[in-house]
């Protein structure tokens, strides 16, 4: 046994108390100590990934399945390295050349993996729910990888521990998230978890692309949520920038008057960014439209934690798979 | 056959709004009409030599239920209904006369097609059927259906039921039309620019799980069109299940102005909420967080909609209750919340959820049975009559309810094919125990029927 599996078998120890999910489908329903038990993981994968050849046989003999039934690059590959370093054996189904195809639903699909005694589906939709639905017919366990304009945990919990490895702590910051924050699963899974760590959340977008109702929806966690359309005011302060991704077909739906536009009002550029406080984290869940959401200096410059993101994701994922079906 | 046999329904609470009556009293069916409704205590009318009795003491008395709006499924999708199994399920949720709407395969636009829902209705048929047929052929929204053959044919008014007649002109023509042949227009009111899409209401809910929402407004600015027409056409409208607080204030102004448009509304638009789609429930059934079983078009709304149709029901602005009952099969249900098919089933659970909202003193019971046999029946009364009351010489149809037993749904015991209503596992007060359809016994749990009495009624 190498150092490393002799370190995880110690933190897994320490954590079979504060975890006993065998789904990760959102944050909503996340306590700070199982945030925190993710985290130790992920550090002690982060030292797994820093060996030359990273491989641990925690998941020896057992398959991995990534069910994307929307197109995925990061999420998917991050998962199949995850998996792979983990020695699982990973098989990658997607929607177009499968049953998925001939009209298979899915559950069928997911009790076929199921019985073919897959341990764990990875899985990725564009509809909101799915994987909810997946988890009321399978004992595999799922992560949810992103569901429409839902949820995507992983994600978050990547964003989570960006945080807190350059800031030191979560608790108390303002975090502010600007953009397209109606069909963000990202925003959404960040709001439970950054205020379930303790930090204060301000969104800030064009009214069209934010529901009316966002704060309702969340009035669980009300008074550490707010709105606030106009960017140099939401940025005041702001310990962290989380920008989202906007797809052009925004435009054509009517929900925005021009992509000029947005960028006038709603990029973050270095004239913006002086408006957050001096080391303020800027991040982007990928893929970024460099000149759109950000501008090119600004995703760049030392505030962007873009690539620490993309290189934490391995191991958030490698935790996850540990904390769901490692032995 | 039984039918000959006159039957007494003895001893029970005989409510009956269109005759303003509530009292203890029988009532006797004889050649399937009602011959006598008399108080207890009062002397009786001779008995026949030879009748039935179904016992009805402890129970209310009403005439049998009238259904405005259910999808029968028949032709085209018999593995979510028949007319057989719809009108077995309609006799045990007590409704003895229900409206079937025209979205079927093929769906019913024509005269022949009006001859086949009555030809099935009276080989399958436990109850009445009275089929509604297209406003547009195939439902298209382009071009109007034959309405002068399809009313000589039996159909009682017209529906695109399941999607709205989206050009405003066609509608200007089809209100106007119908107008002519007598019948009513019952519009699916929705502006399809404001719901397409759409999955749930819109609302904080659909918020926060990242559904495409369907606002008020699609229906609040389509009911507002259409009665704009009426009011240039003259024509009839009846609006079909009401969902918002904002359509009642339209329609409001409309009846005031005497134009003639009428409104229903369904049990469940009166009882369930948005919040039923995150798996939060009342009356203690079964949810879980996107349950396709809740959802429905036009979709669960807020606890104030509610609020706002039940009063609007008690104050006549709504005119009547119609289950809008939507039988589809499990897989049907069994997929994506985006993918699943859309509506409850509804005839079982109607008269159960009702009561319990008249248990818990949010609705008033003379309201609900108003709203289900005398007002229904004036809007069909031009075509067919003697249906609502228990008045002497109505058609002998009668429910009888429990008002206080306690009784979970169990979507596995249903008749209907359908099983998908989010009601399943709720404890319901309130249940039809009997129903009387032309003066036979076609529901009875628990056994109330006895045979042939001789003599003088006792007791």
């Amino acid at each position: 046994m190498t150092r490393q599996n002799q370190g995880l078998s110690e933190s897994v120890s320490s954590q079979l108390d504060t975890w006993n999910r065998s789904n990760v489908l959102d944050l909503d329903d996340f306590s700070r100590s199982e945030v925190e038990t993710v985290f130790e993981v992920t550090d002690t994968m982060q030292e797994v990934l820093s060996e030359r050849t990273p491989r641990i046989p925690d998941l020896q003999s057992q398959t991995v399945v990534n069910l994307f039934y929307e197109p995925s690059t990061r999420t998917r590959t991050s998962f199949e390295r995850a998996a792979k370093i983990m020695s699982a054996d990973t098989i990658n189904v997607s929607g177009s050349g499968s049953s998925v195809e001939k009209g298979e639903s899915l559950i069928d699909t997911v009790r076929t993996l199921e019985s073919m005694g897959t341990r764990v589906i990875v899985m990725r939709h564009r509809q909101a729910g799915a994987p909810y639905l997946a988890s009321r017919h399978v004992q595999t366990s799922i992560i949810n990888g992103g569901d429409g304009a839902h949820a995507h945990p992983t994600q978050a919990l990547i964003d989570l521990y960006t945080i807190r490895n350059k800031l030191g702590a979560i608790e108390g910051l303002k975090v502010v998230i600007v953009g397209d924050i109606l069909h963000s699963r990202v925003a959404r899974s960040n709001i439970w978890g950054l205020v379930c760590m303790g930090a204060k959340v301000t969104l800030c977008a064009p009214l069209t692309l934010l529901h009316n109702d966002f704060l309702l929806a969340y009035k669980e966690v009300e008074g550490h949520l707010n709105v606030e359309p106009e960017l140099d005011l939401a940025l005041e302060d702001a310990d962290v920038i989380m920008t989202l991704r906007l797809q052009e077909e925004r435009q054509k739906q009517g929900l925005l008057p021009s992509i000029r536009e947005y960028i006038k009002y709603y990029q973050i550029n270095s004239e913006r960014l002086r408006k957050a406080k001096p080391h303020a984290l800027l991040l982007h869940p990928g893929p970024v439209m460099e000149g759109i959401e950000i501008s090119t200096d600004v995703s760049r410059s030392t505030n962007s934690v873009i690539d620490e993101q993309v290189e934490n994701g391995v191991a958030i994922r490698m935790a996850l798979l540990h904390l769901v079906a490692g032995d | 056959m039984k039918q000959e046999i006159p039957l007494l329904v003895k001893g029970g609470r005989i409510i009956d709004p269109a005759q303003d009556s509530d009292f203890l009293g029988n009532v006797l069916i004889e050649n399937g009409v009602v011959s006598w409704m008399m108080r207890e205590g009062e002397k009786l009318p001779a008995l026949p030599e030879n009748y039935h009795i179904l016992d009805a003491k402890g129970l209310i008395v009403c005439p049998g239920f009238i259904d405005l709006h259910c999808h029968l499924r028949e032709p085209g999708f018999e593995a979510k209904e028949t007319i057989e199994t719809g009108t077995t399920a309609a006799a045990v949720g007590g409704f003895t006369t229900v409206c079937a709407m025209p979205n079927t395969q093929p769906v019913l636009d024509n005269a022949s097609l009006i001859d086949f829902v009555y030809q099935r209705s009276s080989q399958e048929g436990v109850v009445r059927v009275l089929p509604i047929g297209a406003i547009t052929e195939g439902s298209n929204g382009k071009n109007l259906a034959e309405m002068y053959e399809m009313a000589s044919a039996g159909a009682i008014g017209f529906s695109d039921d399941g999607k709205p007649v989206s050009d405003p002109n066609i509608m200007r023509q089809a209100l106007t039309y119908s107008k002519g042949v007598g019948l009513p227009i019952i519009e699916h009111a929705e502006d399809i620019g404001l719901s397409s899409g759409g999955a749930m209401h819109d609302g904080w809910v659909s918020a926060r799980l990242g559904l495409v929402g369907i606002p008020s407004a699609a229906e609040e600015s389509a009911i507002l069109r259409d009665i704009s027409l009426v009011r240039e056409t003259g024509g009839r409208l009846h609006v079909a299940h009401v969902s918002t607080a904002g359509s009642l204030e339209a329609i409001k102004r409309a009846k005031d102005d005497g134009l003639s448009v009428t409104a229903e509304v369904t049990p469940h638009h009166l009882a369930l909420t948005h919040e039923w789609i995150l798996g939060r429930r009342e009356f203690g059934s079964n949810g879980h967080v996107y349950d396709t079983l809740a959802k429905v078009n036009p979709p669960l709304r807020t606890s104030n909609d509610c609020e706002a149709l039940i009063t609007a029901l008690e104050q006549g602005v709504i005119d009547l209750i119609a289950t809008d009952h939507a039988p589809h099969t499990p897989e049907d249900k069994l997929v994506e919340f985006g993918d699943a098919a859309v509506g409850f089933t509804g005839l079982e659970t109607a008269a159960g959820l009702l009561l319990t909202l008249v248990q818990q003193k949010r609705l008033d019971l003379l309201t609900v049975i108003r709203s289900l046999t005398e007002k229904p029946a004036s809007l069909l009364a031009t075509k067919v009559s003697g249906l609502g009351s228990l008045a002497v010489g109505s058609v002998g149809d009668i429910t009888l309810l429990n008002l206080s037993s306690n009784w979970v749904v169990d979507s596995s015991n249903f008749q209907s094919k359908g099983k998908n209503t989010p009601l399943d596992g709720a404890t319901l007060t309130g249940q039809v125990v009997a129903t009387v359809y032309g003066g036979r016994v076609v529901h009875d749990s628990e056994n109330r029927f006895a045979v042939e009495r001789k003599g003088a009624l006792d007791g």
